[in-house]
């Protein structure tokens, strides 16, 4: 789960990490009135989005007085913001962060990563802040410096030390770096983040070490014994669609395609899609139900799936190992008698009892396309689709 | 011989007075496999299919000298329950839980550290469907019948992925001498290169079939030491060819956000070190069957 950066901001400084002074608004005329607050003479107005890369995107702005933060949040609020992290849809700003703004000497990237080759926590730092760190590792790798955590004593002083000098910090300047660098360590650890990057990590001419962007994602899995952490979900920053499947325990990415995939398990349904790509099509979803393919889920499923205007056929994929295929099938009977299908439906059974499975679909009396190997489902969904396609029939209203 | 398991194996079943365990451990002793009892704190003195219940790991290793263990435990107890069995002495440990914190697997394997390598218990999964010895013994949830017995080694990160190549074998008359499933979380108990390990010193396997996904560095570390390390035959397909960059495709691990970790770089680097590539799922088996030939 990802929060927003001035939510990220309030978390690091917990821990000890020093931040500008900021203030959060919801209209333009609250964030005039919070820079007034904060005081000074510049402020920069930040859109509060779940990605990356907003400064080059518009998203950040620096003001001299309250005639252009009025005008910078009129540009922000209600907009959605295209950044290269967050695809062509852009996501939406409803919140905006108004912070008050920083002499600037030097700029550092800094994160914290789960790396899957040691796996551990490890400390990812360079000199050259700003810049995303893709692009440090293509054009500047040699100013990584990378260090791994044991997991056992955590983060030592060393450690951060080592990092402090390698980047070149003063060092009337380490033991501040120090705090900033453990402070982040812990708030990771403490809170089961599975990243945190401050990008950057800047040193003010009054030589102040200050987190001016950050970024936290925390472990899905860990959420249940971080109840405030969950609290700081923003849906709307989600595809609605994803998150509706998320509530209903299904998991749901939404692809560019128009063949919809209704799968169990997370391979296979990653092959299925592989599979109507190799076939001619282009994958709607991806879709995992899971384990149960009870009849409720696969109605779930349906309707998901069809929720998606694009969608122009949809094939299901369940290899049944703990449940059954005659199951499976009741199931998909089930569902689209109550579920309004109105695109070709290709359903292909493996596993446990397909025979069965097989019957229960062939006398439901349901014009369900049914498919023995899943190259033939995938070419049978694309064949569907485009048979419809020059039928002129079944095409959806979009 | 099999690798890990085989039908004298004494297992026991963490968290066996679940409706899931139950039903699984009906199966797999259904299946041959020698399941000696259970493990659920408090439920001592209960029994489930027939096998005794204990409190705690040591108990019942000292009571049924089990060596292998099948963990069934909620997410936010399962760490505890892994650490449990390496402490108890398991040799072998296959946990089936999805959703257990990355953090707490972190931990797990600084845990298993403590223990010197030969006397170290080996940890496959979590969230896997588990391992199988077509024949011999069954540990985990997948469905026995349709493996068949045989020479081939399967090694993957997805449970029903995997079956769909078991089963692709069976049509063809091919069998498995092992099946492992090491699940689809970022940090896991063992990787490709220590099952392939296993696979490459184990007689009856002939051929290796390694089923991959897009995320983490695994199908590469793999890759090198197949390479370096190993004389059989290596198949293998990756899943996720059209799965978008920085999205998590279901499985906690699978998700594309370094280099080298989309499914076409890691077809490239496997086939470069001889690796025979299966293009799509459907051709998994016959794939396997045109090496063996």
């Amino acid at each position: 789960m990802d929060i927003h950066e001035y939510q990220a901001k309030d978390i690091l400084s917990k821990f000890g990490v020093d931040i500008a002074p900021g203030a959060l608004a919801y209209s333009p005329e609250q964030a005039t009135y919070r820079a007034r607050e904060l005081g000074g003479e510049k402020w920069v107005v930040k859109a509060q989005v779940h990605a990356g890369g907003r400064g080059k995107a518009g998203g950040v702005k620096l003001c001299s007085n309250e005639r252009e933060i009025q005008e910078a949040c009129e540009n922000m609020f209600g907009r959605t913001l295209v950044t290269h992290q967050t695809g062509p849809q852009g996501k939406g700003i409803y919140r905006v962060y108004v912070e008050a703004a920083v002499p600037i000497a030097r700029e550092i990237y800094f994160g914290l990563v789960l790396d899957r080759s040691t796996q551990r926590v490890m400390i990812v730092a360079s000199g050259e802040g700003g810049m995303e760190i893709e692009d440090i590792s293509m054009e500047k790798p040699e100013s990584i410096v990378r260090s791994t955590v044991e997991p056992a004593v955590g983060l030592q002083d060393f450690q951060a030390r080592e990092i402090a000098f390698a980047l070149g910090i003063d060092d009337s300047m380490v033991p501040q770096m120090v705090r900033t660098l453990k402070g982040c360590y812990r708030a990771f650890r403490d809170l089961d983040a599975t990243m945190v990057e401050v990008n950057p990590l800047v040193i003010t001419h009054d030589n102040r070490i200050i987190a001016l962007d950050a970024k936290m994602t925390f472990d899905d899995n860990a959420l249940f014994r971080h109840p405030q952490i969950s609290e700081l979900r923003d849906k709307s920053q989600e595809d609605p669609r994803e998150s509706r499947a998320a509530d209903r325990g299904l998991s749901y990415v939404g692809l560019e395609g128009n063949i919809g995939c209704i799968v169990n398990g997370a391979g296979l349904a990653m092959a299925t899609m592989d599979t109507i790509k190799l076939a001619g099509g282009e994958p709607a979803n991806f879709l995992d139900i899971g384990g149960g393919a009870t009849p409720e889920r696969v109605a779930k499923a349906f309707r998901l799936v069809l929720s998606d205007d694009n969608v122009q056929a949809i094939l299901v994929n369940i290899f049944a190992g703990i449940n059954r295929c005659d199951w499976v099938a009741e199931g998909v009977v089930a569902a689209l008698k109550e579920v309004q299908v109105d695109v070709p439906v290709i359903v292909r059974l493996a596993g446990t009892n397909v025979e069965a499975g097989q019957r229960i679909l062939a006398q439901s009396g349901l014009p369900i396309i049914r498919a023995n190997t899943l190259m033939e489902a995938a070419e049978r969904a694309v064949g569907a689709w485009k048979n419809d396609l020059k039928l002129g029939v079944n095409v959806r209203a979009v | 011989m099999s690798i890990f398991i085989d039908s004298d194996t004494p297992v026991i079943v963490q968290g066996i007075t679940g409706k899931m365990a139950r039903f699984h451990t009906k199966d797999m002793i259904e299946y041959g496999t020698n399941v000696v009892g259970g493990v659920v704190p408090g439920k001592s003195g209960e029994t489930v299919e027939g096998v005794p219940v204990f409190n705690t790991v040591k108990d019942a290793v000292k009571e049924t000298g089990a060596e292998a263990s099948l963990v069934f435990v909620p997410p936010p107890f399962a760490a505890d329950s892994i650490m449990e069995a390496a402490d108890a002495g398991i040799k072998y440990c296959v946990c089936i839980t999805d959703g257990i914190p990355a953090q707490d697997m972190i931990r797990v394997k600084r845990y298993m550290r403590r223990y010197p390598k030969d006397k170290r218990m080996v940890l496959t999964g979590p969230n896997c469907a588990g391992t199988i010895s077509p024949g011999k013994a069954l540990l985990g949830i997948m469905p026995g019948h349709i493996y068949l017995e045989g020479n081939v080694g399967i090694v993957g990160r997805s449970g029903t992925l995997g079956y769909e190549a078991a089963a692709q074998l069976k049509e063809l008359g091919l069998g498995v001498s092992t099946s492992v499933g090491i699940g689809g979380d970022p940090i896991n108990g063992s990787s490709f290169k220590d099952i392939l390990e296993r696979f490459e010193k184990d007689d009856q396997t002939e051929v290796i079939a390694m089923i991959g996904e897009i995320g983490g560095p695994q199908e590469a570390e793999a890759a090198e030491y197949i390479r370096d390390h190993v004389t059989k035959p290596v198949v293998a397909y990756v899943a996720g060819l059209t799965a978008p960059k920085g999205r998590t495709m279901g499985h906690a691990g699978a998700i594309i956000s370094a280099f080298g970790e989309s499914a076409s770089e890691k077809v490239e680097i496997l086939s470069a070190v001889g690796v025979t590539v299966a293009e799509n799922p459907a051709v998994i088996g016959s794939t396997i069957a045109s090496v063996m030939r």
